[in-house]
């Protein structure tokens, strides 16, 4: 239930005085580390820098976590404070490690910078309700009990003029009161260019990530080719094996056997049937015809098809979409729904694929006990990965009771 | 008859044509989607009288056979076409289905290499009649079975059940499952009793209200 318009403002004040006292205490780690910093040329305060850089971390991790809460988005945290690798480093070593980090330099940068860009701004609503408000309460009682007095630079002199500064007192109330909220927003916006990850720390973890997934891929890819080789061999290549001898047999009893060899050529038509069969099911787990010829949505419309549980499509695309894309998502929602199949007990089953603002989205939802592990089966966790090669996520919320949701995102531009 | 022939591999599209023209048909033959086209929708002397697609030809490579089908069956609704496929797919029996006519076949390209089966089917669909593959008929069975809709059915009624939503007829389905025709007539009687499926006399508009039942 939403509060009541004066508890949001009066909530929104207090933030705003909150905010200003934060933002003095970030002011003043800032001041104690620059100190700090001016005094090492002299050789002296090494034992200090350690200290005081990891108060003034603490301090914009507390910042970060607000902005957070606020917001309702994560922000992200630049790496750690180097600590040296050795036991028994000495103060200046530390130091030294704790100057080269990027993450207590940009640090440093928003103790300085939030007083003035955070703090300042914020601060200003609750004076101004703070001011007025001395105007409103206390302005007619100076004018009865005091004779000269003056407001806002005003002098009082008449009760006209109390009057006056009276309204003057509201009108600075409303202004603080007003103002209030739109101070918070711009000083969330504010610290999130501040407190944000300075961009060689972002870039770095970029590259480690995308290392990460391209092992994974590469991984993945070698596993697959590796059953696609089995599966032929097993399969198909041993069935055309057999073809071949028993045509070989056939042959040689054509003269002799003739009705022998007619069986033999009846088994060479069945096999031969059943290496179509191998065939086309190593082909349909590789990359399904229909979703080559077709596109994802008719491709999930397939899968409906042939679901046992009854499956409703809501298809949301326009266009193809990159075929590594396609597949993976295919397979995604193959693998959820024989989930739902086998372990929910679900009776149906909804899907629905759209793609907004470059986003790939696909939802499989069903109606069955919910409950499913929260690490995941290997087939979803081995979907999760394959997502993740192209910065997509996989999410599967399913409480106990279900019903379960499985959601895969997928950044791509529309085609 | 005059039968379109849709196919792009040359051996394959050179086997069906002098297996239809040994037949007595008159054979137009073409290797791609747009000539598939025009040979369906032209008329007059030149109008087809039934269609041999493949679902992949050129430019594309996708449905293009299948498309081509769809539209000529839109036009002229019973149109016979056999669509022979290197897989079966039940997003597009549906779709060959949906127009509620029969004329209709479906089968994976490997029965072709059966050429009593081939001349058969084309026959059938020439006829009215419908040719589902047995492997799209085993995957409704399959759905239809877990979702307890032909649950009453006993097995032998649903060995009746799936070759006759393949197309085939009472004889076929005796010779099949080896019993008589008679057999056959009473479990059919008992399966549209019991599915509720109301009976016809005619053969093709069974069928077609048995595929109608499983695809729901």
């Amino acid at each position: 239930m939403p509060a009541s318009r004066p508890a949001r403002v009066a909530a929104s004040l207090i933030e705003c005085a909150v905010t200003g006292l934060h933002a003095t205490a970030a002011g003043y780690a800032g001041m104690v580390v620059t100190l700090t910093l001016l005094l090492l040329p002299l050789g002296v305060g090494f034992p200090l820098l350690t200290p005081a850089a990891r108060f003034l971390r603490a301090r914009s991790d507390a910042a970060r976590s607000r902005a957070a809460r606020r917001s309702g988005i994560p922000l992200a945290a630049p790496d750690p404070l180097p600590v040296p690798a050795e036991e028994g480093a000495g103060a200046r070593d530390r130091a030294r490690l704790i100057l080269t980090d990027r993450g207590f330099w940009r640090d440093l940068e928003w103790a300085w910078l939030e007083p003035w860009a955070g703090g300042l701004p914020a601060s200003l609503p609750p004076a101004l309700v703070g001011y007025g408000a001395t105007g409103v309460l206390l302005q007619p009682i100076f004018w009865w009990f005091l004779d000269k007095d003056s407001y806002a630079y005003f002098p009082v002199h008449s009760t006209a003029m109390m009057g006056v500064t009276v309204a003057l007192g509201l009108a600075l109330t409303a202004a603080g009161a007003f103002t209030a909220s739109p101070a918070l927003s711009l000083h969330d916006r504010w610290s999130r260019v501040l407190l944000a990850v300075p961009r060689n720390t972002r870039l770095e973890r970029r590259v480690v990530r995308l290392s990460d997934t391209r092992a994974q891929a590469l991984d993945a890819q070698a596993a697959e080719l590796r059953r696609i080789e089995r599966d032929l061999h097993d399969g198909a290549q041993a069935r055309l094996v057999a073809l071949g001898m028993t045509l070989d047999r056939a042959t040689r009893l054509l003269d002799s056997d003739p009705d022998r060899a007619r069986e033999l050529l009846a088994d060479v038509g069945r096999t031969s049937q059943q290496a179509l069969v191998d065939l086309r099911d190593l082909v349909h787990g590789i990359h399904p015809p229909v979703l080559a010829d077709r596109g994802l949505g008719d491709a999930v419309r397939s899968l409906a098809l042939d679901s046992f549980l009854d499956v409703h499509v809501e298809v949301g695309l326009r266009g193809r979409l990159p075929s590594p894309v396609e597949a993976a998502a295919y397979f995604g929602v193959s693998e959820a729904l024989a989930n739902a199949a086998k372990h929910s007990g679900a009776r149906e089953v909804r899907i629905t694929l759209d793609h907004e603002a470059d986003v790939l989205r696909v939802a499989v939802t069903d109606d069955g006990r919910g409950g499913a592990d929260p690490a995941l089966g290997t087939g979803l966790a081995g979907v999760g990965r394959r997502l993740e090669v192209f910065d997509g996520t996989l999410t599967v919320t399913s409480p106990p009771g279900g019903p379960t949701n499985v959601v895969l995102e997928v950044p791509c531009a529309s085609s | 008859m005059r039968v379109v022939v849709a196919e792009d591999l040359f051996l394959l599209r050179d086997g069906l044509v002098r297996t239809l023209q040994d037949e007595g048909y008159e054979v137009v033959a073409v290797d791609n989607g747009p000539a598939l086209s025009r040979a369906l929708l032209a008329g007059g002397a030149e109008e087809a009288d039934a269609a041999v697609v493949d679902v992949r030809l050129p430019p594309t490579f996708t449905d293009e056979g299948l498309q081509a089908a769809l539209e000529a069956r839109r036009r002229r609704p019973g149109f016979p076409v056999l669509v022979l496929s290197q897989y079966v797919d039940s997003l597009y029996a549906g779709e060959l289905l949906a127009g509620g006519e029969g004329g209709v076949g479906y089968l994976l390209k490997d029965r072709v290499t059966n050429t009593e089966q081939f001349l058969g089917g084309l026959r059938t669909v020439a006829a009215g009649g419908t040719v589902m593959d047995p492997q799209v008929i085993a995957r409704m069975l399959a759905r239809n079975e877990a979702r307890g809709t032909i649950g009453g059915l006993t097995p032998r009624e649903r060995d009746v059940l799936g070759l006759m939503a393949e197309g085939r007829s009472n004889a076929a389905v005796a010779a099949t499952l080896h019993i008589s025709e008679s057999a056959v007539a009473k479990h059919t009687a008992n399966i549209f009793d019991k599915l509720g499926i109301a009976p016809s006399a005619e053969d093709n508009r069974r069928v077609l209200a048995v595929l109608a039942y499983l695809r729901r």
